[in-house]
């Protein structure tokens, strides 16, 4: 499989009162230029945060949802815009494992008959029997056992590690190529999420099966998979090598991610350098690089912006000195308006300069990179203007074996 | 190190349609205070009926046998007006989703309020400054206590929920899978919190989880919980080096981190807790079993100081 610049935009639903009085089109960036070859036979890992957009890849990819660019190719064939009856004989090829089985399996149906399910919606077999041996068969294949005793059991008697062997069988039971498999053990106890993996790797061996394996876990990833692309907010930091990647990260993100797995060795416990705040909404992606509001390494041209103006004054009030000074001069968080590269704030006429001055005061004290952004502080109107330089034009770069998306490299 | 909560023969049957369920069956266990300890276990493994427990609230007509003692108090015979008096103030407890725990239609401050006022006789405004100190001291800017939870990242209404379990200074914080729904940056940002309130205030902390990897990096001791029973006890260290009831052996081997050479799991599952298997609850998955292992019940002993386990064979691990 081939993706090029792949994007999945999701618009925002809001009051027809509020499309009326702004203009602005707010949209999810949940995938935002993504490109990325699968090589067959292999276990691709997707690897991400929630709202890294992991999902959403692994969905658009076999078509379940609807990219707004891009490309998507399967064995060289355009497949981005096929239409539904195109698509049926493609979705033969391609499966999905969900993460949590007790809602992709249908409560009301037996066992055996969702595993045999795609059987008939594909209208793969001549009889009832037919259907029945392949079930059993396949039921047998995943470990499902005894098959006859299950065969005619509901989701609700089996354990979490057998339901998830169900949905398992109901993706194999057409003898796809390719499976996305998204956080297919996250909901399952660690004592058995490693039987539920060694599977999925003895179906790959035994049926040359292709994966795409969505997780937030990286060092189940690094176990499994062979190669893995790291994902924040919509687009891909890193790809490369699995062992490589996790033995010497080149994007700082990566190395963020690494450090944060607790090791499970008491004697190893030390003080983490932990990025700051949260992964940020995906309708405003920040500017040039998204991860550079919580990099520890940001240089000067990574994408300063004015929110970023504003997320500063925010953790500046956290300290009840600077706060309690701060709040009349430069003003609060709410107080100021980020707008692209500006952030600016309605004055009463007569108090510019102070501002200016507060302002000025206060971008000097702060982090490296951030003031060493600024362009200026200036009165525009009625408005203070703190406004930034503009970003660096930042592309994925090839090192090594490696496509990393950072101005650093 | 004086003794802050201490569970006596504590069993706890549930009853369902099927007949009673043995949840929790003959636990000793005491907390010291300040201390943290980490209480693991798969699911249904009685992890969560003993956090409900100690603070009182199981469905109707569960049966509940043994003591909790806290602070000369025992738990079990309190009536519901006694205990609504401890619980949220000398007892507090953050949850594995804030978001199910928190009304939408109100705003965080009405939150703190209510949880304040219904403990303390205070004025709201009075109530609000409580908030506004316990919010920034978790790091949630005190401008933002008018907003509703909906308005808040996960990692961030964690927080909240920490504030709120924390204003009323109880002496005792129980988490339960407080970073399970939350990534692992974030997970390891509110650890963190965790850890330096250990620091700071000296907080008895009892971390319910099934993450072995959070419980090495922020507890002291560690309960491991099997089929309703203490199978192990021990200091962090000495427990993670030497395992020796052969479920947290099995616990400890499928951590998957990022050393993992190969994958190992348990064989099988927990039991059904209507039934549970005679002599060793864990022997139908135990790889060591014996036939004395199906017969009799080992009981709780304490192989080198501080360090027990309810194994047969626990000489064999040492």
């Amino acid at each position: 499989m081939k993706i090029e610049n792949l994007k999945v935009h999701f618009p925002i639903k809001r009051p027809l009162i509020q499309n009326i009085l702004s203009h602005e089109k707010l949209v999810v960036h949940a995938v935002d230029g993504v490109s990325l070859t699968v090589r067959p036979r292999e276990i691709l890992g997707i690897v991400g945060e929630s709202g890294s957009g992991k999902t959403t890849l692994g969905r658009t990819v076999l078509r379940l949802l609807e990219p707004t660019s891009g490309r998507i190719e399967l064995h060289g064939r355009d497949i981005t815009h096929l239409g539904e009856s195109e698509l049926r004989p493609l979705r033969r090829q391609m499966q999905i494992i969900f993460q949590d089985p007790h809602a992709s399996l249908n409560p009301a149906m037996t066992i055996g008959r969702a595993i045999g399910h795609p059987l008939e919606i594909h209208d793969l077999v001549e009889n009832k029997e037919e259907a029945h041996d392949r079930v059993l068969q396949v039921m047998r294949e995943v470990g499902l056992t005894p098959e006859e005793q299950l065969y005619s059991k509901y989701p609700e008697d089996l354990s979490g590690g057998q339901r998830q062997r169900a949905a398992i069988a109901r993706a194999m039971i057409l003898r796809p190529e390719l499976i996305v498999a998204d956080e297919p053990v996250a909901m399952l106890d660690m004592s058995i999420r490693a039987k539920v993996l060694e599977l999925m790797m003895q179906l790959k061996q035994r049926h040359g099966l292709t994966y795409i394996f969505i997780t937030h876990d990286l060092a189940t990833a690094k176990l499994v998979c062979n190669r893995l692309a790291i994902m924040y907010l919509g687009r891909i930091v890193e790809l490369g090598d699995a062992g490589e990647v996790y033995a010497d990260p080149k994007h700082p993100y990566t190395r963020a991610l690494l450090q944060a797995i607790p090791e499970p060795d008491p004697s190893k416990r030390k003080k983490k350098d932990l990025p700051q705040g949260e992964v940020p909404d995906a309708v405003h992606p920040p500017a040039g690089c998204r991860f550079h509001p919580r990099c520890p390494v940001a240089l000067r041209t990574c994408g300063w912006e004015g929110q970023d103006f504003l997320d500063y004054i925010d953790r500046r009030s956290l300290d009840p000195v600077l706060e309690a000074r701060e709040r009349l001069s430069v003003g609060r968080e709410e107080d100021w308006k980020a707008e692209g590269l500006q952030a600016s704030r309605k004055m009463v006429k007569g108090n510019e300069a102070g501002l200016v001055e507060s302002v000025t005061h206060v971008m000097s004290e702060a982090p490296m990179p951030m003031s060493q952004a600024l362009s200026k502080v200036s009165v525009v109107g009625e408005t203070v203007q703190v406004e930034f330089q503009p970003p660096a034009d930042l592309q994925p770069k090839k090192i090594d074996d490696r496509v990393v998306e950072c101005l650093l490299y | 190190m004086e003794t802050l909560l201490k569970t006596d023969g504590l069993s706890v049957h549930y009853l369902t349609r099927r007949g009673y369920v043995h949840a929790l069956d003959g636990i000793n266990l005491e907390i010291g205070k300040g201390e943290t300890v980490g209480i693991v276990g798969e699911t249904g493994c009685g992890k969560s009926t003993l956090a409900k427990t100690i603070l009182g609230v199981h469905p109707p007509k569960t049966r509940v046998e043994g003591k909790v003692i806290f602070h000369k108090t025992d738990l079990t015979k309190l009536d519901e007006d006694s205990f609504r008096r401890i619980r949220g103030k000398e007892i507090a407890l953050i949850f594995q989703d804030p978001m199910t725990r928190m009304n939408p239609l109100m705003r965080i401050q009405d939150h703190f309020v209510e949880v304040i006022q219904a403990h303390d006789n205070v004025p709201a405004a009075e109530a609000r400054r409580r908030a506004e100190e316990a919010l920034t001291s978790m790091r949630v800017p005190e401008s933002r206590i008018r907003h509703y939870p909906h308005e808040f990242s996960g990692g961030m209404r964690q927080r909240i929920m920490i504030a709120m379990a924390l204003v009323l200074h109880p002496s005792l914080l129980i988490a339960d899978e407080p970073t399970t729904s939350l990534d692992v940056i974030t997970e390891a940002q509110i650890l963190q919190i965790l850890e330096d309130l250990k620091e700071s205030y000296g907080m008895t902390l009892i971390l319910i989880t099934h993450n072995l990897g959070i419980v090495a990096n922020v507890c002291d001791r560690i309960a491991v919980l099997y089929a309703g029973k203490l199978v192990e006890l021990g200091t962090v260290s000495e427990v993670f080096a030497r395992p020796l009831h052969p479920y947290t052996q099995g616990l400890l081997a499928s951590i998957i981190h990022l050393d993992s050479k190969g994958l190992h799991s348990i064989e099988g599952s927990p039991p059904d807790l209507l039934v549970p298997p005679a002599g060793c609850r864990f022997h139908p998955r135990c790889p060591f079993a014996q036939p004395v292992c199906q017969e009799s019940i080992p009981p709780l002993r304490e192989f080198t100081p501080g360090h027990l386990a309810a194994c047969h064979f626990g000489e064999k691990f040492l």
